[in-house]
């Protein structure tokens, strides 16, 4: 079932797939992952059907592994994600993403009087607390929490 | 506590919140001593709160130290558009110590990790101002004589308050009791108050100021302010039902005891000034007390 879900986009020899992306952000899943500095081939898969989503986004990035540190980055938007690294035209290692305890340079703080939003080059720090499900952000400088649904990646 | 920045209460332990206001007694006691001498101490006040700096410089000067520093933003390099980083950077290198009061949330943090002197933070906007907190430990602990198992009323805006925030984060530690009584538009928010729940701590809220008054040990007032509200009428309903007056006192405990962080506007009538259980005065005073103590022991004086 796996492989022939994989197979929907093209076929992919070595590297890492990730499925289960919410398709309205799959680029911010792109920034996040830094895949546009990448050299080897990706492909996407934008729009596909999905029970659970309605719509999802699906990539494929041959002959790259992408650190589990980077790859959970997506959990704050992508909670759902699933990476399958493949060898040989095969899945040989299935991994979900893990919420970090803690967040550096990727959100923004939605309190406009935060430091982080008024200095120029303030990188954005936040400890991420978990309250019924959802992902909350904690910002180490205002303290002001930013909840899931204001996320908003740098 | 040496070379370690204060930003936030919740830097300070327990054991450091007692330690302070050790130190604060013995400042009580001998407040002029010559132990700053030739140390600098900066005071950078990137929006002007009179009140604040002078307990600061009051504290330094009666030790022997020196003070450098600006009053209000108009008057320093932060009007030519240098950033908070190099101002810091700057006056880290003719300074012992920063202490700063800024309107952007964060900006202490971020000054203590781009500083190679340590930061005491004054206020930084609607965030902390972890001195103020420590000071009203300090009064609460030298009128009760302990700071475990307290009856806490707190009085007013207790949504934006800073202060009443700070001061519940601090007590957390003393198995206080609290009575929250306010408005309906300016409750003490949730997180606040799941904090609570999370330690085990008892509180009740009430909209009607002497409900609580009675079993109270300490009644700390805050400021009620009209831009809070924005349906005028929201205002005039609620503006005189938070007003202290003394003959709301007869029959409230003999040990208890009045703060309120100052400036005050009418939220304490004046008559209740006369009365022995006022105590916002000299809770002012024992702001420079305990900004001695946090000073000396950062620099690892005391
Ligand atoms: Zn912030």
């Amino acid at each position: 079932m796996d492989e022939k879900k994989i197979m929907q986009v093209s076929a992919l020899e070595s590297g890492t797939v990730i499925d289960h992306i919410p398709s309205e952000v799959l680029f911010k899943v792109i920034s996040i992952l830094g895949l546009d500095k990448i050299d080897t081939t990706i492909t996407f898969g934008f729009n596909l059907h999905s029970k659970k989503f309605g719509k999802k986004a699906i990539i494929k990035i041959s002959e790259r592994f992408p650190d589990d540190d980077d790859l959970n980055k997506m959990a704050l938007i992508a909670p759902e994600a699933k990476i399958n690294i493949i060898r040989d035209y095969k899945v040989v290692e299935k991994k979900v993403v893990k919420v970090p305890e803690k967040v550096k340079g990727i959100a923004r703080c939605m309190n406009p009087k935060c430091v982080t939003n008024v200095e120029d080059n303030v990188k954005t720090r936040f400890t991420v607390l978990i309250n019924n499900g959802a992902v909350d952000l904690k910002c180490h400088y205002c303290e002001k929490i930013t909840d899931q649904e204001h996320i908003e990646i740098v | 506590m040496k070379n370690k920045s204060l930003i936030s209460i919740s830097d300070y332990s327990r054991d450091d919140y007692m330690q302070i206001i050790e130190l604060a007694e013995h400042f009580e006691k001998k407040p002029v001593q010559n132990i700053l001498e030739g140390k600098v101490v900066a005071t950078l006040f990137f929006e002007p709160s009179t009140r604040t700096r002078l307990s600061f410089e009051s504290a330094v000067n009666k030790l022997g130290g020196r003070i450098i520093g600006f009053t209000d933003a108009a008057s320093s390099s932060v009007k030519k558009g240098e950033s908070l980083k190099d101002t810091i950077l700057t006056v880290a290198q003719y300074s012992d110590l920063i202490v700063m009061r800024h309107p952007v949330e964060g900006s202490a943090r971020y000054a203590s990790e781009v500083s190679p002197v340590p930061v005491v933070n004054a206020g930084d906007g609607a965030n902390q101002h972890p001195t103020q907190c420590l000071l009203d430990l300090y009064s609460i602990k030298k009128t009760q004589g302990k700071l475990d198992n307290l009856n806490i009323c707190l009085v007013g805006d207790l949504k934006y308050g800073r202060t009443v925030h700070s001061l519940l984060q601090a007590m957390v530690n003393f198995k206080p009791t609290f009575h929250f009584i306010s408005p309906k538009l300016l409750q003490m928010p949730n997180e606040y108050k799941m904090e609570l729940e999370a330690n085990g701590i008892k509180y009740y809220e009430h909209e009607e100021l002497t409900a609580s008054l009675k079993e109270a040990d300490i009644v700390y007032v805050t400021r009620i302010q009209k831009e809070r509200f924005s349906e005028p009428m929201d205002y005039e309903k609620v503006k005189n039902s938070y007003i202290l007056k003394n003959k709301m006192l007869e029959g409230t405990k003999s040990n208890m005891r009045i703060l309120h962080p100052l400036p005050r506007v009418n939220e304490i009538n004046v008559d209740v000034d006369e009365n022995e259980k006022a105590y916002y005065f000299p809770q002012a005073l024992n702001g420079v007390y305990t900004r001695q103590a946090i000073i000396t022991s950062i620099l690892g004086i005391k």
